[in-house]
């Protein structure tokens, strides 16, 4: 097997006080002592996955069971008057589950306790497709007639769906680091921007899945589709009012998570357990993918605002953010996504005054929730693209102006957090800058860009006689907070165990579930590592509930880091303790110590890293243990003629920590890459009403393989001294580049900045003059009035230029003095106009 | 009606509603889990199977046009079809899947495979735009695709790469 990865390209350690670790490719059957790697081994359930053995929710035959269906709302406000039952139907062949059946709270247990199970007679509806009762019958075609037969009677109430215009806040932050005004007032330049982002659907293959179980008990076991058995559990045990042992939660193979199975398969859980235990049979609930698109967490659209001042050098001087999130209907995981979301929203980037102000509020629209990247890629596109346009006008290259600003070892966050190791920033961006030959190809770029400019009358404002399309590079550089934020997993405290069997097996026993990241794959290999045996020895328990502790959910790319930490500890502890009582090596003594002395269990219980202390009060503190670094350099061609954007190549560095497994590592880089890629390309939801309009696969689009671009993925290791192996995790690095990217693709393309994700051909045109503006992204039902407020943030942008001859409104020849001056007076651009939209 | 096909070269013969899906007769009626579902509409190719040679939609298919076919599905791939755990054997295809890491959380992989199979039945090569051409009705949302075409370009050219 060959494995494929960038060799280190630069001499000199960029990140100075660590060495330059070896290349990461080593020879087959070679196992490094003491470093998690070595020659990768196969996926774990990959035959299983390749023969259509592996057991999904649908794939789960339980004789007997009924099907069951949820009754939604149509509507995004109102109040539920009545559930009217149609009389000629046959009542006698259904079960019908209400609010008033709920044994429990009527609660979906997460953060706050406002989303209710189902929207009880009285109650008030908050969203378009909100659970309002539930149906089972034995086969599909009564559980359709079922459903036709009940109306929900309802009056109407005023909906919200502007988040600007939201009073109701589900958090809200303010960080902030030296005095802004000060900072503004010692800038050369000021320039500021708003840019916004709409929801992103998950789009998982394998849509969410749960089938109740009813146990003789009187608890319920289930099987489903999930990421975060525990929050499953808790949500259960809550709703239906069950004991520990009561409740009973066992992962399915699960096709496909990215956020999306964290904590709505909760509800999911609980209205199938509910049906279960009514009709006292096993109850299917599985989603069409309809149903799924309409109902479930998006991506949490996002307005941000910067006003960034600068120095004539390309120095930050001070940094004014402003987030505000849609939260949805319910608060579900807002306040965390916002939180990540503030933390982030500065970019990865020195500055002394900061003042990052971030509010999440509701609106009348399905709740979002947890997706890849939980906030942060939303305001890093804002961050990386205003700091792109704070280039242009200071004539720097975008890849100098981040050389000049990027964290280095000892600076300083704007929470206070001193970065005192495994700050990779400059690596990446060098590494992904070098291999990309970004320098190189943006000057050719920029060379077409001016002959087609100098087309001459007759030109259009896009296509040339010769140029149909033109090509483009652009560059985005981010952070990623490794693990939970703040305070979060000190508070979580997690368990991870690991057995050793009389009969000489060694079990790993974790609550982290695989989704095909590669969990079962690299908690083995971790685990063989550290003990000294082959891969094949380890076995990992299955995510039941009834066997494995607590060791979180499976979420914030924590997996390999806190849960695979855990485990190295454990294996440790077992290794020392056999090895003491033997005197000779673990690997060749333990099958007859076991035999005598055995089972053993190791429980192993997370503790707070080492000098790593924040503040939930004041914000104060070490955000995060440690920071990935991650670069992306995005090549795209824009046809001139239809504004269609392909992404032909990309090419991503990513610090994470340690590598574990190459091929798993690269297999992230390259799915999150191309999911940035759809985010800032196609993927948009469309509202009306508060429903989402294009909720199918035929409307709602992601990429195939013609529209991926080729990928290069370069993993760097800057490793985490507070982990036993120095990984840091890596899912969620590539999602927070690619959009940034490749939208100052497009703009070295074209010209024109894109504000609003997805950069649509529509949004393309319309920046280039040749058309209307169209909807901004994640909103809808916006009064002209509203949305003429809303740009009124924008008014300093609003001066632009006719589009000249060539394509590109830029000044192309910058030869005289930059307009450089102190803050400016609100609405009074003084930076060159382009055209903003 | 009575259906006649030839699934993974076994003779089958089932009394289903003619307007069955081809889909829930595999997976319910013959118990072929293996082929998944992701839309039912055509979109995602999650449900792809070879019928007569051709790559299918499966949730697209009444049974009744499927009627006389040879019907190939993911479990029909490796040489030793249904071998249980203890002989799990792989064709080509998969095991240069499984090394390359063109399955991630799997749900897609199945109809992917027969997408891939297709194409190499057909003679295809390795040639980068052509399997992407090859599989571009299949989406898959884990791995960006990358690792897939190094799949079944390894496979197609003979399993060394
Ligand atoms: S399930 Fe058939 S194409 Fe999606
Ligand atoms: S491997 Fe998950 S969708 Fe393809």
């Amino acid at each position: 097997m060959t494995i494929r990865t960038e060799p280190r390209r630069v001499a000199r350690p960029l990140a100075p006080g660590r060495e330059v670790t070896d290349a990461l490719v080593v020879a087959p059957s070679q196992t490094t002592a003491g470093r998690a790697r070595g020659v990768a081994p196969l996926r774990r359930e990959g035959p299983e996955k390749l023969t259509g053995e592996a057991k999904y929710a649908d794939d789960l035959v339980f004789p007997g069971a009924w099907y069951g269906a949820t009754i939604r709302s149509t509507e995004a406000h109102a109040r539920l008057l009545a559930l009217d039952r149609d009389d000629g139907f046959d009542w006698s062949a259904v079960v019908l589950v209400t609010a008033a059946d709920i044994p429990g709270d009527n609660v979906v247990s997460l953060i706050s306790d406002d989303q209710p199970v189902l929207v009880p007679v009285g109650g008030e509806i908050q969203h378009h497709a909100e659970p309002l009762a539930l149906l089972a019958a034995a086969d599909r075609a009564t559980l359709r007639a079922a459903s036709h037969a009940i109306r929900p009677r309802t009056e109407r109430l005023v909906p919200v769906f502007d988040p600007l215009a939201s009073e109701h806040v589900f958090a809200h932050y303010e960080i902030g680091a030296g005095d802004v005004e000060r900072g503004f007032a010692e800038a050369e330049l000021v320039l500021e921007g708003t840019y916004r982002v709409g929801h992103q659907e998950q789009l998982y293959i394998e849509n969410n899945a749960m089938i109740a179980v009813p146990r003789d008990d009187g608890g319920v076991t289930v099987h489903g589709s999930l990421q975060c058995p525990y929050y499953v559990h808790k949500a259960l045990k809550r709703s239906l009012r069950l004991s520990d042992a009561q409740a009973r939660v066992v992962q399915a193979e699960t096709g496909g998570g990215f956020g999306g199975k964290e904590e709505y398969p909760s509800i999911l859980a609980i209205h199938a357990a509910l049906l279960a235990r009514r009709c006292g049979r096993r109850v299917r609930m599985i989603y069409d993918r309809h149903e799924d698109i309409a109902a479930t967490t998006k991506r949490h659209p996002a307005v941000v605002t910067h006003r960034t001042g600068i120095r004539r050098d390309g120095t930050l001087v001070a940094q004014d953010i402003d987030v505000v999130m849609d939260g949805g209907a319910y608060c579900t995981l807002t306040p965390v996504v916002l939180s990540r979301g503030a933390l982030h929203a500065g970019g990865p980037y020195r500055c002394p005054n900061v003042r990052i102000r971030a509010r999440a509020t509701r609106t009348n629209t399905p709740p979002n929730g947890a997706f890849r990247g939980f906030g942060a890629p939303q305001t890093q596109f804002a961050a990386e693209t205003h700091l792109n346009r704070v280039a242009e006008t200071l004539d720097l290259s975008p890849l100098e102006i981040r050389r000049r600003n990027v964290y280095r070892p000892g600076d300083q966050t704007p929470t206070g957090q001193r970065l005192r190791e495994s700050v990779a920033g400059e690596e990446v961006l060098e590494r992904a800058a070098e291999a990309a030959e970004f320098e190189r190809l943006r000057e050719r770029t920029r060379r077409a860009r001016v002959a087609r400019g100098a087309a001459g009358p007759g030109a259009t404002p896009l296509a040339t006689a010769h140029d149909r399309t033109a090509t483009g590079i652009g560059l985005a550089l981010a952070w990623h907070g490794a693990g939970f934020t703040g305070s979060g997993e000190v508070k979580l405290a997690s368990v991870v165990s690991l057995e050793l069997t009389p009969a000489g097996a060694i079990r790993i026993l974790t609550a982290s579930t695989e989704m095909g990241q590669g969990t079962k794959t690299i908690f083995p290999q971790l685990v063989a590592d550290a003990l000294g045996v082959p891969y094949e020895a380890v076995e990992i328990a299955p995510q039941d509930t009834a066997f494995v502790p607590d060791s979180g959910p499976t979420v914030a790319s924590r997996t390999a880091m806190v849960v695979g930490g855990l485990l190295l500890q454990a294996a440790a502890r077992l290794r020392g303790r056999v090895e003491e009582a033997t005197g000779g090596a673990f690997a060749e003594t333990y099958p007859a110590w076991a035999a005598v002395n055995g089972p053993v269990r190791i429980d192993q219980r997370f503790e707070p890293y080492p000098g790593v202390h924040f503040d939930d009060e004041t914000y104060r503190g070490d955000a995060y243990p440690a920071y990935g670094w991650a670069a992306c350099v995005a090549t795209v061609e824009v046809d001139l003629d239809t504004g269609e954007v392909s992404v032909l190549d990309v090419v991503a560095a990513d610090d994470v920590g340690r590598v574990i497994h190459p091929v798993l590592a690269e297999g992230q880089v390259e799915g999150g890459t191309l999911q940035a890629v759809g985010y800032a390309t196609i993927e948009e939801m469309k509202l009306e009403d508060g429903r989402y309009l294009n909720d199918r696969l035929a409307t709602y689009l992601i990429p195939t393989a013609l529209d991926a671009p080729r990928i290069t993925s370069i993993l760097v290791e800057a490793p985490f001294s507070g982990a036993p192996h120095g990984a840091k995790g890596v899912g969620e690095l590539p999602m927070d580049v690619g959009a940034p990217a490749v939208v100052a693709a497009i703009h070295d393309a074209v010209g024109v900045w894109i504000h609003d994700l997805p950069a649509t051909p529509e949004r393309i045109l319309a920046a280039l003059g040749v058309t209307a503006r169209p909807e901004e992204p994640g909103r809808e039902g916006t009064a002209p009035a509203v949305r003429a407020a809303t740009d009124a943030a924008d008014t300093a942008r609003e001066v632009r230029e006719p589009i000249r001859a060539g394509t590109d409104p830029r000044p192309e020849a910058r030869t005289d003095p930059l307009p450089l001056r102190g803050p400016q007076p609100e609405g009074e651009p003084d930076w060159p106009s382009e055209d903003d939209r | 009606m009575n259906v006649r096909m030839l699934v993974n070269g076994a003779p089958v013969e089932i009394d289903v509603p003619g307007m069955r899906r081809l889909l829930d007769v595999l997976r319910e009626d013959l118990g072929l889990t293996g082929t998944k579902e992701g839309c039912g509409e055509g979109e995602c190719g999650a449900c792809s199977v070879i019928l007569d040679g051709q790559v299918v939609d499966a949730c697209l298919v009444p049974v009744s046009q499927a009627d006389g076919s040879t019907v190939r599905t993911v479990e029909g791939l490796a040489p030793t079809p249904g071998g249980g755990a203890g002989d799990r054997r792989l064709d080509e295809l998969q095991q240069a899947f499984l090394e390359t890491g063109g399955a991630q959380c799997g749900i897609c992989t199945p109809g992917m495979l027969m997408a891939a199979r297709a194409y190499l039945d057909a003679g295809g090569g390795p040639d980068e735009a052509a399997i992407r051409e090859a599989i571009a009705g299949n989406l898959c949302r884990c791995t960006g695709y990358t690792k897939i075409v190094e799949a079944i370009a390894r496979a197609a050219a003979g399993g060394a790469a």
